[in-house]
């Protein structure tokens, strides 16, 4: 299946309530599979095209907000449009899935694949001090893996959980083992799951209200503290990484996503001249798996970063290494894929 | 805690002989509305409904950005606070994952007829089962004083200072005659709150509001056409008034669009 | 003759008209003072205090007897502070 139809395959089968989206290049298959597939009738998932991304992601937070697995899709222009609703929902504490099928910017920029909303996705692309669990896929397989494991991560931290994909992976087609049909919540389970929603007050308690707002700035210093503190543990227990032999590397690439395929190409070739190349590849980008890459720096000669980009992922490699050996990136922009080839070429110039 | 200030028949206040107290669905703390704002009353009204239909389980409310950004505060439902003229996305979402729970939006002027405009239409013209609470005082409360969409001409705010220039500005934004031809919607009317005899037409509107919702034939939106003397400049009695003389010549109160009678 | 009819007609009145008593109650702590409710009070009962309450408003209050219990100012409080009760009293009986 295509990258963007196992994602919403994958969504149905998670037992997705809503889906709330617009049309976008790269990823408008999401939304078109959703509507034809119908799940309403399989499991009575609502699936709605919003008249705008703000739109869709305010949707999401209503949805959300009552307690129900609630998810949108976009590409980077839409996805700017939902900063303001993703730095609502993380001030709320909401949980959803949000999917960033990215492609080259920056404005209107192009419809080809890039990794240049690495900022906006692990860094707060939104106003205020927040993070959003953010999960890196690099194969359709994992389009389809990341879903549950989203929506899971969601509710247990009650946060947004954004997949950064990439118009590549979006609408690659490869084969994908999609996982079984999860039951939807009743309303009963959700009033148990999630007592905080809004699902509507019972005598037994008082009104749930969801907010961001405080106006007292003790009140709301405490609740950034709080949200600190959830962050540090998404920290400890959820980063996700995969490495590639590094056992003997003397330099070792990190990339995710499409540039993750490619490094792998570029190991083969690398060693096939004699330079010992491994690759990390972050699957989790927050939390980042900086510890994974500290491992390496009294073995390697240096770390290449290859990203879609200008260079933004480089910077969270830099601070991990701390200056004990050399950091260098290398990445195409505009909606261009680096090839394995130029890969090792850079190695040699910049880090051999 | 009650007090008698004179003791006129005050033999004559039992709890068998109550006609009239503020619902429990308001919550006990003092309002943060200035004196005399129908914020309050509108806020009293819709909590009174919930309360006599018996619906609080099933009622969740949407609270706008502006004065009322504080209505959770007040009110007793699950309430959501929302971004800026987003109420209706989430009351849209909500609505359509509990399809037989009451979902009410309230918003203010600049919520509903600036910043959120599309939210508004698209909610209208997809015709949510929602209903839609429209405090419009011509003005942006919170924010001290500016122009609003629906500021009247030669209205003076703290943003047209010598008073809205149409030239510069525009017409004021009849949004509830605008939506009101949307299919989408299946009860549109505009009332008021500042006296008793509004009061109660008021009440009756938001109670058959929530009941249409039932019919799942649309949204009913109900304007409720507001004083602000705060950002006016007049007391409350003199901005009543002023809006009588003023808003509802451009804002006629009365019933825009009702139901086929069943 | 006429005037006869009309006496007569005045005290039927006054015989077969239960008379309502009416009161309310203040939460005068919670009052702004806004005085909107003044002017809703058919029987013209209820005025603003001379004194302040604690925020620092007059506060509502009635000032004579008569109230009739129909709740205007009540429902026209933005502020929710009125209580209303309200009493048939018996049926007057008396002969002016």
């Amino acid at each position: 299946m295509k990258g963007n139809e196992a994602l919403a395959e994958a969504a149905i089968l998670a037992g997705c309530d809503g889906y709330f989206g617009y049309p976008i290049t790269p990823q408008s298959e999401v939304m078109e599979y959703l509507m034809l597939n119908r799940p309403e009738d399989r499991t009575g998932m609502v699936v709605l095209q919003a008249e705008s991304e703000t739109a869709s992601i305010n949707m999401v937070y209503g949805g959300a907000g009552a307690g129900k697995r609630v998810m949108t899709s976009s590409s980077s222009p839409g996805i700017s449009l939902m900063q303001e609703g993703i730095s609502y929902m993380a001030g709320a504490e909401l949980p959803c899935l949000i999917a960033n099928i990215v492609r080259g910017g920056p404005g209107l920029g192009t419809i080809q694949p890039a990794q240049s909303d690495y900022f906006q996705s692990v860094k707060g692309g939104g106003h205020g001090d927040y993070k959003i669990i953010t999960l890196a896929p690099s194969s359709v397989q994992e389009m389809a893996d990341f879903v549950a494991i989203s929506f899971d991560l969601a509710f247990k931290y009650r946060t947004p959980v954004l997949i950064l994909s990439d118009g590549a992976i979006g609408q690659m087609m490869e084969k994908v083992i999609l996982p079984e049909q999860r039951p939807r919540w009743s309303e009963e389970e959700i009033r148990k799951n999630t007592p905080w929603a809004t699902v509507g007050r019972t005598k037994d308690r008082k009104n749930n209200i969801i907010t961001s707002l405080d106006l007292d700035p003790n009140a709301q210093e405490r609740h950034n503290e709080h949200l600190q503190r959830k962050y540090k543990t998404i920290e400890e227990n959820e980063v996700r990484y995969e490495e590639i032999q590094c056992e003997d590397a003397e330099v070792i690439l990190v990339a995710y996503g499409t540039s993750a395929r490619v490094c792998q190409k570029s190991i083969e070739l690398a060693r096939e001249e004699g330079i010992k190349l491994g690759l990390i590849r972050p699957i989790s980008l927050f939390p980042y798996p900086s510890a994974a890459i500290q491992k390496y720096t009294d073995q390697v000669k240096g770390f290449l970063s290859v990203e879609m980009s200008a260079g933004q992922m480089v910077e969270d490699v830099r601070l991990a290494v701390n200056g004990k050996v050399k950091v260098e990136h290398y990445g195409r922009m505009g909606g261009m894929v680096p090839s394995p080839e130029d890969i090792v070429e850079v190695i040699k110039e910049r880090i051999l | 805690m009650s007090f008698e200030t004179k003791k006129f028949n005050c033999d004559i206040a039992t709890p068998e002989n109550m006609v009239y107290t503020k619902t429990n669905l308001m919550n006990d703390k003092p309002l943060s509305y200035c004196p005399g704002c129908g914020h309050g009353t509108a806020h009293r009204l819709i909590m009174e409904t919930v309360e006599e239909m018996d619906i609080l389980e099933d009622t969740i409310g949407i609270a706008p950005v502006g004065c009322s950004v504080l209505a959770y505060e007040f009110m007793g439902t699950d309430v959501q606070q929302a971004a800026h003229g987003r109420a209706p996305a989430l009351a849209t979402a909500i609505s359509r994952l509990y399809p037989e729970k009451y979902v009410f939006t309230y918003q203010g002027d600049g919520d509903l007829a600036a910043i959120g405009t599309a939210e508004t239409i698209h909610a209208c013209n997809r015709g949510e089962n929602i209903v839609i609470i429209f405090v419009n005082n011509g003005i942006y409360g919170m924010t001290g004083g500016q122009m609003a969409p629906t500021t009247l001409p030669g209205m003076k705010t703290s943003t047209s200072p010598f008073g809205r220039d149409q030239k510069e500005a525009g017409y004021p934004l009849k949004i509830t005659e605008l939506i009101a031809q949307l299919p989408g919607t299946y009860y549109v009317t505009r009332q008021a709150v500042h006296t008793a005899v509004n009061v109660r037409k008021t009440k009756k509107a938001i109670r058959k509001a929530f009941e249409y919702t039932r019919h799942k034939k649309g949204v009913s939106f109900v304007e409720v056409v507001s004083n602000c003397n705060s950002g006016w400049k007049m007391t409350p009695v003199d901005s009543n008034k002023w809006m009588e003389d003023n808003m509802f010549p451009f804002y006629p109160l009365g019933d825009i669009k009702l139901p086929p009678k069943q | 003759m006429y005037i006869f009819i009309v006496i007569y007609m005045h005290t039927v009145k006054n015989r077969i008209m239960a008379k309502v008593l009416g009161h309310i109650e203040v939460e005068i702590e919670k009052c702004k003072g806004c005085v909107i409710c003044i002017d809703t009070c058919p029987p013209n009962v209820i005025g603003m205090s001379d004194d302040f309450n604690g925020k620092g408003y007059h506060y509502m209050e009635l000032i004579a007897d008569g109230c009739i219990g129909c709740a205007n100012c009540a429902v026209v409080c933005p502020d929710g502070v009125i209580t209303v009760y309200k009493k048939k009293a018996k049926k007057m009986v008396e002969v002016k």
